[in-house]
């Protein structure tokens, strides 16, 4: 998967792509758990957050633009942060205002983490991280196998269409349906035969262990926006 | 000499009653290449997936280099036979080349440097050294036939098994193909219906139909016995004859 065929990477050379991405996936959900303790009311507090964020972005060298596409993805909840003030008055107006900055500040770090890691070294993160191989074991074969099945539907949908189906009409639907049935049974086959390639080459339940260790120095440098976000938390909830 | 595979009276009935081998018999020694020829449904598949153990015998045995294929013997088994399946995308799973002939030779417990040069080891041997950091996706046909290939060559087999090495291959490629496979000087099982791509390859050839060996010998001579081909559903693409004479 070359680079350039990412949603969400955004390809540089930064200090902060270079990161191990197992420190940047601890960096980003620590951050998050920093951003939902503050209390709602600290507003300042959510602002010296987007700094942070902010920040990140002029150091990775990726344009504002990439975010501001992609954030998009939030609006549903934009718009019920949105009615609430209309339904609920003043708590109203706050219960909003803290799902509309926790939840913006959150799709925008993890869309941050994305932005600057590629798929692949996301999963050698995790993997780094002790996560459970069933689930890295299964995120490997997703992210390969996804354009393949999406190529299989592709041609099947061009098949049904060259002999003349034209899903426009509700009752014509039934035909899709049937080649999602297929489609499955054929994933579901092909997952038996890349089992049994793979166990021919030995696997014994856990991928290689890839990607690199991180040291202190490493660690420290990729947790430097934990700790900002940590003392603006800090501050929040100790100042009067 | 130790064989390199034995097989000995080798039957199998799937679960659901089906019996697809009837009592196999075959030798190979170091060094030699086989293809193993036979229509739809002869049980080639089968046979091969008995070799490193996917599949447990119903009666008879298997060894591999002097090693009987039991349960206690079976990681090394899988080293010892390496199978490269008919479709690379079944094969090839990991996100680039390098991971994926990589990840055999790790399986089998290869580290750092170690690992490293035999992954460059493989590669070379098919030719495709420059591709080590694209994926598998991006590469032609081919292309991914050598990579699936060199994944298996990555681990240092005793024998190559090579399930319908042509299928959906262009001729240049199908041609390439055969070049690096003749290169590799390694002993070799080829299941192929591609009866001319078996002569080029493969000087001895087995004939399996209904579960058994119906025949075994030369190529050239299997090839150029036309009423054995018929009775057992192959053919000699349109234009082709062979003499039994070189």
């Amino acid at each position: 998967m070359g680079a350039g065929h990412h949603l969400l990477y955004h390809p540089g050379d930064s200090p902060v792509h270079r990161l191990p991405a197992q420190v940047k996936i601890v960096a980003a959900l620590l951050t998050v758990i920093g951003v939902v303790a503050t209390p709602r009311e600290e507003f300042w507090a959510f602002g010296l957050y987007l700094l942070v964020v902010v920040s990140l972005w002029v150091v990775a060298r990726v344009p504002v633009g990439h975010f501001a596409k992609r954030v998009v993805i939030e609006v549903p909840f934009v718009v019920i942060a949105l009615l609430m003030p209309i339904f609920g008055g003043t708590a109203g107006a706050l219960a909003g205002w803290n799902i509309l900055a926790k939840g913006t500040l959150g799709v925008l770090t993890s869309l941050t983490l994305a932005a600057t890691t590629t798929p692949r070294d996301l999963i050698i993160g995790l993997q780094r991280l002790r996560a459970p191989a069933v689930l890295t074991t299964i995120a490997t074969l997703m992210l390969r196998y996804l354009e393949v099945i999406a190529a299989e539907a592709r041609r099947m949908r061009i098949a049904r269409i060259s002999r003349g189906h034209d899903p426009r009409f509700l009752w014509q639907v039934g035909a899709t349906a049937r080649g999602v049935g297929a489609l499955f049974i054929r994933s579901y086959e092909r997952g038996e035969r890349v089992h049994l390639a793979m166990v021919s080459r030995g696997w014994r339940g856990a991928l290689p262990d890839r990607g690199v260790a991180a040291g202190p120095a490493t660690w420290l440098t990729g947790l430097t926006p934990v700790l900002a976000t940590a003392a603006v938390l800090g501050a929040a909830l100790l100042l009067p | 000499m130790t064989p390199a595979l034995l097989v000995d009276g080798l039957a199998f009935a799937y679960p659901d009653g089906h019996q697809a081998l009837y009592g196999i018999d075959l030798r190979v020694e170091p060094g030699e290449r086989v293809a193993v020829l036979g229509p739809n449904g002869a049980g080639k598949t089968t046979l091969v997936l008995h070799l490193n153990g996917v599949l447990t015998a119903g009666a008879g045995q298997i060894e591999v280099a002097g090693l009987p294929v039991v349960k206690a013997n079976l990681h090394e088994i899988r080293r010892r036979v390496g199978i490269v399946f008919q479709d690379p995308d079944d094969q090839l799973f990991m996100q680039t080349v390098g991971e994926d002939v990589a990840f055999g030779p790790a399986n089998f417990g290869l580290t750092g440097a170690e690992l490293d040069a035999r992954v460059h080891q493989a590669l070379d041997a098919v030719g495709m050294t420059g591709h080590i950091e694209r994926s598998p996706l991006h590469l032609s046909g081919g292309q991914r036939r050598r990579v699936a290939l060199a994944t298996v060559l990555a681990c240092d087999p005793e024998i190559l098994v090579l399930d319908e090495p042509s299928a959906n291959l262009e001729p240049v490629a199908r041609r390439e193909l055969a070049e690096v496979l003749l290169g590799l000087g390694r002993t070799m099982l080829m299941v192929t219906h591609d009866l001319p791509y078996a002569l080029q390859l493969c000087p001895r050839s087995v004939l399996v139909d209904d579960g058994v060996v119906v025949a075994d010998g030369p190529t050239r001579e299997l090839l150029a016995d036309a009423e054995l081909l018929a009775a057992h559903r192959l053919e000699l693409p349109y234009g082709f004859s062979f003499d039994r004479a070189t």
